[in-house]
C-alpha cells in the first residue's frame, strides 16, 4: 500500500465522517425544532387550558359548616344546643384492613362494643369514600394518645366537630325531635330542594319534630374557604374565606318545666297529652309517653339501642299525641250538645228519662248506657255532667251522621290540625260519603248511634281534641296550634314573632256555648265525673271525661274491669281548660289502658293546671286510678 | 506565577465549550434550588459537591492525551463488562431493578462506566481497522455494542440501555456504515417491533401505552406525564417566576428535582426559559461537533462525535418525555437534573472532548 493511497483513503474517510456529522447535526437541529414546536403548543396555544388545570389542582374549596341554631323554650331554657367535641373518623376506602385497624386502635384508645356496632351500621348505610365516626367525644388525653400513633392508622383522622345535645333528654323528645346523619332519603330531599351546595360538609340533618320541620331555619348558610393544597391534599394556606352564617335560633311555645311536670304526672302509664294556649294555639306541652333519649340518635344510634326502641311493645318512638288515633269517647259530648242547640234539635230544657239503654226503632239490640239502670231524668246540662250515653244516642239519631260531620269538621276533627311539625295523622270524622267511598257501603242509622258517643268510626288524635277544646275555651275561634313562636335571626339577633293563625269564628250562639261551658264546669265539681280535676283548686276548671274502648263488648256482656288484662283495659280520656272564666290553658289527654277518665286522666290535668296557673309543683303523688272511680 | 497557575488549569480546557457548560450548570443549580422546595440549601450543597467532583474529573480527563485514552478503552470496556456480569449475578435489587453492585466500601452502577467505555472502545476498534472497513468490522462492532446493552436491558434499565445503544450506534454511523445497511436494519427493526414488545417488561409497556394516552391511567403511570404537561403548559410564555410554580412547589410534579426537573423549569421560566435552554444545548452540541470535525485521528473524531451526539440524545429524550412526546424512560435532563452519577459521566465525556480539542496540534505535528 503506497503513502499516496493511504492519504487518499484518509481524505475519503474524513469526507464520509464530515458528511455523517453534518447529517447528524441537522437531525439534532430538527429534533430540537420538534421540541420547540411542542413547547410552543403547550405553553402558548394550550396555556389557558393547562393554567385552568393547574389552578384546579392547587385550589380546593372547603365548605365551612355553619353552627346550627339553638332551640329554646318560651322561658329561654335551652332545649337543643351545640357543643364542640373531637371525633375520630375513618374513611374506609383508605384504611386497608378495617377490622385489624380497629383492633389496633382499641389498644390505643377505648373502642367499646357499642362503638363497633354503631360503626358497622353506619358502614352499611354509607358509601365507602365517606368519612365515618368510629369514636365520638374523645377526651384530650385520647386525642393526644391517638396523635402519637397516628402514622399507624392511615385513613383515620381526628376532627373537631359540633355536636347537638338535648340537655333535657327524654323530656319533650317527641316535640323537639333530633338530628341524625344524612341518609339516602335526606339526600334526595336536599337535592330536590336544590340545597345540595348548602349541605356540602354538613353530615347531620333534622330528622323529626322541630329539628326536622324547621331544618331550613336551623341549618344556616354554609360558608366556604379556598385553600391551597399540595398534591397530598394537605392544606398549605387559606386563599380566601367566606364566613358561614349560623342557623337561626328558635323560640318554641313549650314550657319545658310544665312539660316535665306533665310527663311525670303520667307516672308509668303510656299516653299522650297536648296542652295549648287557647288564644294563640301555642303548644305549652306535648307529651307522648314513653319517650326516648334523642341524644342517642345524634352520632348514629347503635343497633342495640335501636332495637330496644323500635321493638318495644310500648312503642316509644310513636308520637301518640299526633299519630295516636283513638275513639274520642265521651269527650265529644260537649260538642254534640252544642250541635244540638245550634241545629235546634234540642232545647236546654228538653229532658229524657234514662232507663239505661236506648232502642233504635227497628233494631232489637239495645244501645246500653255505661251506667246500669240509667241516670234518671236527664236534660242537656246533666247529660254532660253525668255523661249520659242514652241522651246522646237519641240526639245522634236525630242529627244524622252528616250533620254531625258538618258541625265537627270546623273544630278540627277529621283533618290534620296544621301543627308546624310533621307526622300528624288526620283521625277520622265519619260521614255517609266517606263510608261509601271507603267501603262502598251505605251508612246505616245504627252507625250513627255509636258515633254520637265518640265511638264507632270516629277517631281523633290527642292533638285534635286539644285544638277542639281550645276552640270551645276561646269562645269559638279555631286557632292553628304551633310549636315555634319566634325565630331569632342569627346575625342581627332580631326576634321575628311568627303570626298566630286564627281561623274564622265558628257559627254558633254565645248563649249556647255558655250552657255547654257551665255544664263542663260542673263536670269537675262534686257530682261530676271529674271531681278530682278541681277539688280544692282556687280556679275554675271546665272539662269532660271520656273512655275509649279497646275491646268491643258484645251486646249484653258485662264489662268487668278487674278481669280484663291490662292492655285490654279502656283508654282514659280527659279534655279540660282553666281557669274556666278566663282560659289560659286547654288540654286533651289520654292514658292508655287507664280505665276511667275521671280517676286516671283528670288528676294529671290537675297537676298540669296547678303548675301552669299557680306555679305549684305537685306534693307527694298519689297513684293514678286508685280511687274507686265510677263514670265515663 | 499566577498566570502560570492559570495556564496550568486552563491549558486543556476548551473555552467556548466550558462557557456553555458553566452557564448550564449554573442554571441547573438555580432550578434544583427551586425544585427542592426553596428555602433549603441542602440539595444545592449536595449538587455543588457533585459538581466539584465532576469538574475535577473533567479537568483530569482533559489533561490525558487522546492516545492514552485510546489505550484505556479496552481495559475500561472489559472491566465494565465484567462488572455488568457481576451485577447480573450478584447485584442488589432496588425498586425492582438489579442495577447496583456492592463493592463492600461503596455501591456502584456499572452501566454508568459503559456510557464512556462503549464509545471509546468502538472508536478504538474502528481506528485499528481503519484500513478497509468491510461489513465484517461493522458486525463485530455491533456485537461489542450489543453485549453491554443486552445486559443493561436485563436489569432492567431502558433509559441507560437506550443511551448506551445510542452512543455506540453514533460511532458506527459516523464510521461510515453504509446507508443501505442502515435502511435495511431500520426496516428490520420496525418489523421486529411486535417481537420486542413481547420482550418488554410490564411497566415498560405501560410507559409506552401511557404516552399514547396518559388519561387512561391518570393516577398511575399517566400521572407523571399529565402533571408535568400541566406544569409546563401553565407556565406560559414567561413562566410563573422562580420559586412560584404551583405545580412544582405543591408537589404535583413527581421526581421534580431529578428526571422531571424540566417541568419545574418550564413552569417557572416559561417558553422563554425553554428557548434559552435549547440554545445553550445547541451551543454545546455545535461546539462538540466542531471539535469532532477538526479532530486529527479516527479515534478522536468518532469519540468526539459520539459523545456530543449522546449528549444531544440525553437532552432530547428527557425533554421529549417530560413534555409528553416520548415514553417515560429514566433519563435525567443533562447538566440540570439533581444527581451526581450522570453529571460525572457527562463531564468526563466533555473532558475527553476537551482533551481531543486541545491535544490535536501535538498529534498532527
Amino acid at each position: 500500500m503506497t503513502a499516496g493511497h493511504a492519504l487518499r483513503d484518509q481524505r475519503r474517510e474524513l469526507n464520509v465522517f464530515r458528511t455523517r456529522l453534518t447529517v447528524a447535526g441537522l437531525a439534532a437541529l430538527a429534533a430540537f425544532g420538534v421540541l420547540l414546536a411542542r413547547f410552543v403548543w403547550l405553553q402558548v396555544a394550550q396555556r389557558e387550558h393547562y393554567h385552568t388545570l393547574a389552578e384546579a389542582n392547587r385550589i380546593s374549596v372547603v365548605p365551612v359548616v355553619p353552627n346550627r341554631g339553638i332551640i329554646r323554650d318560651r322561658n329561654g331554657e335551652v332545649l337543643a344546643a351545640n357543643y364542640s367535641a373531637y371525633t375520630l373518623e375513618v374513611t374506609p376506602s383508605k384504611a386497608g384492613n378495617l377490622e385489624r385497624a380497629i383492633d389496633a386502635l382499641a389498644q390505643v384508645i377505648e373502642v367499646a362494643p357499642r362503638d363497633r356496632r354503631r360503626f358497622k351500621r353506619l358502614m352499611e348505610e354509607s358509601k365507602n369514600f365517606e368519612s365515618l365516626p368510629i369514636r365520638t367525644r374523645l377526651t384530650e388525653e385520647e386525642v393526644a394518645r391517638f396523635a402519637v400513633n397516628r402514622y399507624r392508622f392511615p385513613g383515620f383522622e381526628i376532627k373537631a366537630r359540633l355536636f347537638r345535645s338535648y340537655p333535657h333528654g327524654e323530656v319533650a323528645s317527641h316535640a323537639i325531635g333530633y338530628i341524625g346523619r344524612i341518609n339516602e332519603a335526606d339526600l334526595r330531599r336536599i337535592e330536590a330542594d336544590k340545597a345540595a351546595a348548602n349541605y356540602k360538609g354538613t353530615d347531620h340533618i333534622g330528622k323529626l319534630g322541630i329539628e326536622g320541620a324547621y331544618e331550613k331555619e336551623l341549618h344556616g348558610i354554609t360558608g366556604s374557604e379556598q385553600v391551597e393544597i399540595d398534591a397530598g391534599g394537605r392544606a398549605i394556606r387559606s386563599l380566601s374565606r367566606s364566613e358561614p352564617q349560623s342557623g337561626n335560633n328558635l323560640v318554641v311555645t313549650l314550657d319545658i318545666n310544665l312539660q316535665r311536670v306533665a310527663e311525670e304526672a303520667f307516672q308509668d302509664y303510656r299516653g299522650a297529652m297536648v296542652a295549648l294556649d287557647p288564644k294563640t294555639g301555642d303548644v305549652l306541652a306535648l307529651v307522648s309517653k314513653p319517650g326516648f333519649d334523642p341524644n342517642l340518635f345524634v352520632d348514629g344510634i347503635d343497633p342495640q339501642n335501636w332495637d330496644a326502641l323500635n321493638n318495644s311493645p310500648d312503642k316509644p318512638l310513636n308520637n301518640r299525641a299526633l299519630r295516636g288515633q283513638y275513639p274520642p269517647g265521651s269527650t265529644i259530648k260537649p260538642f254534640m250538645a252544642l250541635a244540638a242547640l245550634t241545629t235546634g234539635k234540642r232545647t236546654p230544657e228538653y229532658t229524657i228519662s234514662d232507663p239505661g239503654h236506648w232502642m233504635l226503632p227497628g233494631v232489637s239490640r239495645p244501645f246500653r248506657d255505661w251506667k246500669k239502670g240509667g241516670h234518671g231524668m236527664v236534660n242537656l246540662h246533666r247529660s254532660i255532667v253525668v255523661s249520659c250515653d242514652t241522651y246522646y244516642y237519641g240526639l245522634a239519631n236525630d242529627l244524622g251522621v252528616d250533620t254531625i260531620h258538618r258541625f265537627m269538621t270546623p273544630f278540627g276533627f277529621g283533618a290534620k290540625t296544621g301543627l308546624d311539625i310533621d307526622g300528624e295523622l288526620p283521625g277520622l270524622q265519619p260521614s255517609s260519603d266517606w263510608k261509601w267511598q271507603r267501603y262502598k257501603q251505605k251508612w246505616y242509622a245504627g252507625d250513627t248511634i255509636s258515633v254520637g258517643i265518640g265511638q264507632g268510626y270516629w277517631l281523633a288524635t290527642p292533638m285534635q281534641l286539644a285544638m277542639a277544646v281550645a276552640t270551645l275555651a276561646n269562645g269559638g275561634t279555631p286557632v292553628r296550634p304551633r310549636l315555634v313562636r319566634a325565630v331569632q335571626d342569627a346575625r342581627t339577633q332580631d326576634v321575628r314573632e311568627l303570626p298566630v293563625r286564627a281561623g274564622d269564628p265558628l257559627d254558633f250562639k254565645a248563649e249556647h256555648l255558655a250552657l255547654v261551658k257551665a255544664a263542663m264546669i260542673d263536670v269537675t265539681r262534686p257530682g261530676g265525673t271529674a271531681m278530682r280535676a278541681a277539688q280544692g283548686a282556687p280556679y275554675l276548671v271546665a272539662g269532660k271525661t271520656g273512655t275509649a274502648q279497646v275491646v268491643g263488648m258484645k251486646a249484653g256482656e258485662k264489662y268487668d274491669e278487674s278481669r280484663v288484662k291490662e292492655q285490654h283495659r279502656d283508654h282514659a280520656l280527659f279534655i279540660a281548660y282553666a281557669p274556666a272564666d278566663d282560659p289560659k290553658i286547654a288540654l286533651a289527654l289520654l292514658v292508655e289502658n287507664g280505665g276511667h277518665g275521671g280517676s286516671t286522666a283528670a288528676p294529671i290535668a290537675r297537676e298540669v293546671f296547678d303548675f301552669h296557673l299557680l306555679g305549684k309543683r305537685p306534693p307527694g303523688r298519689q297513684k293514678l286510678g286508685d280511687e274507686e272511680g265510677e263514670g265515663d | 506565577m499566577i498566570s502560570r497557575l492559570f495556564d496550568l488549569v486552563s491549558r486543556r480546557i476548551d473555552g467556548p465549550l466550558m462557557v456553555a457548560l458553566v452557564l448550564l450548570v449554573s442554571l441547573g443549580l438555580t432550578v434544583v434550588y427551586s425544585a427542592s422546595g426553596g428555602g433549603s440549601f441542602d440539595r444545592i450543597l449536595g449538587q455543588a459537591r457533585n459538581l466539584a467532583v465532576a469538574l475535577a474529573a473533567l479537568w483530569v480527563v482533559a489533561n490525558i492525551p487522546p492516545q492514552t485514552l485510546m489505550r484505556l478503552a479496552v481495559p475500561a470496556y472489559a472491566i465494565g463488562l465484567a462488572l455488568l456480569v457481576g451485577v447480573a449475578l450478584f447485584g442488589e435489587v432496588r425498586n425492582g431493578a438489579r442495577r447496583w453492585l456492592n463493592l463492600g466500601f461503596t455501591t456502584i452502577q456499572p452501566s454508568e462506566v459503559m456510557k464512556i467505555a462503549v464509545p471509546l472502545l468502538l472508536a478504538w476498534y474502528f481506528q485499528r481497522h481503519q484500513e478497509g472497513l468491510r461489513l465484517r468490522e461493522y458486525a463485530v462492532a455491533t456485537v461489542l455494542l450489543a453485549l453491554p446493552v443486552a445486559l443493561i436491558l436485563r436489569q432492567p434499565d431502558l433509559g441507560t440501555a437506550t443511551l448506551i445503544f445510542a452512543s455506540g450506534f453514533f460511532v458506527i454511523f459516523l464510521a461510515g456504515l453504509s446507508w443501505k445497511v442502515i435502511a435495511t436494519l431500520a426496516a428490520a427493526g420496525l418489523a421486529s417491533l411486535p417481537f420486542l414488545w413481547g420482550m418488554l417488561h410490564d411497566y415498560q409497556r405501560r410507559r409506552v401505552l401511557t404516552l399514547l394516552d396518559p388519561t387512561q391511567d391518570p393516577l398511575g403511570a399517566g400521572y407523571h406525564i399529565i402533571q408535568s404537561t400541566i406544569a409546563i403548559g401553565s407556565g406560559g410564555v414567561l413562566g410563573k417566576g422562580w420559586l412560584n410554580g404551583t405545580q412544582a412547589q405543591l408537589d404535583f410534579v413527581p421526581e421534580r428535582s431529578t428526571d422531571f426537573i424540566l417541568a419545574v423549569y418550564g413552569e417557572e421560566f416559561g417558553l422563554a426559559g425553554v428557548v434559552v435552554l435549547l440554545v445553550l444545548y445547541l451551543l454545546v452540541i455545535a461546539r462538540g461537533l466542531m471539535i469532532a470535525a477538526n479532530a486529527s485521528t479516527t479515534f478522536a473524531r468518532l469519540t468526539a462525535g459520539a459523545i456530543t451526539l449522546t449528549f444531544f440524545t440525553y437532552a432530547f429524550v428527557n425533554m421529549g418525555m417530560v413534555s409528553g412526546i416520548l415514553p417515560v424512560v429514566g433519563v435525567p435532563l443533562p447538566m440540570i437534573s439533581y444527581g451526581g452519577t450522570a453529571l460525572l459521566s457527562m463531564l468526563v465525556g466533555f473532558g475527553i472532548l476537551m482533551s481531543i480539542s486541545t491535544h490535536k496540534q501535538l498529534v498532527s505535528s
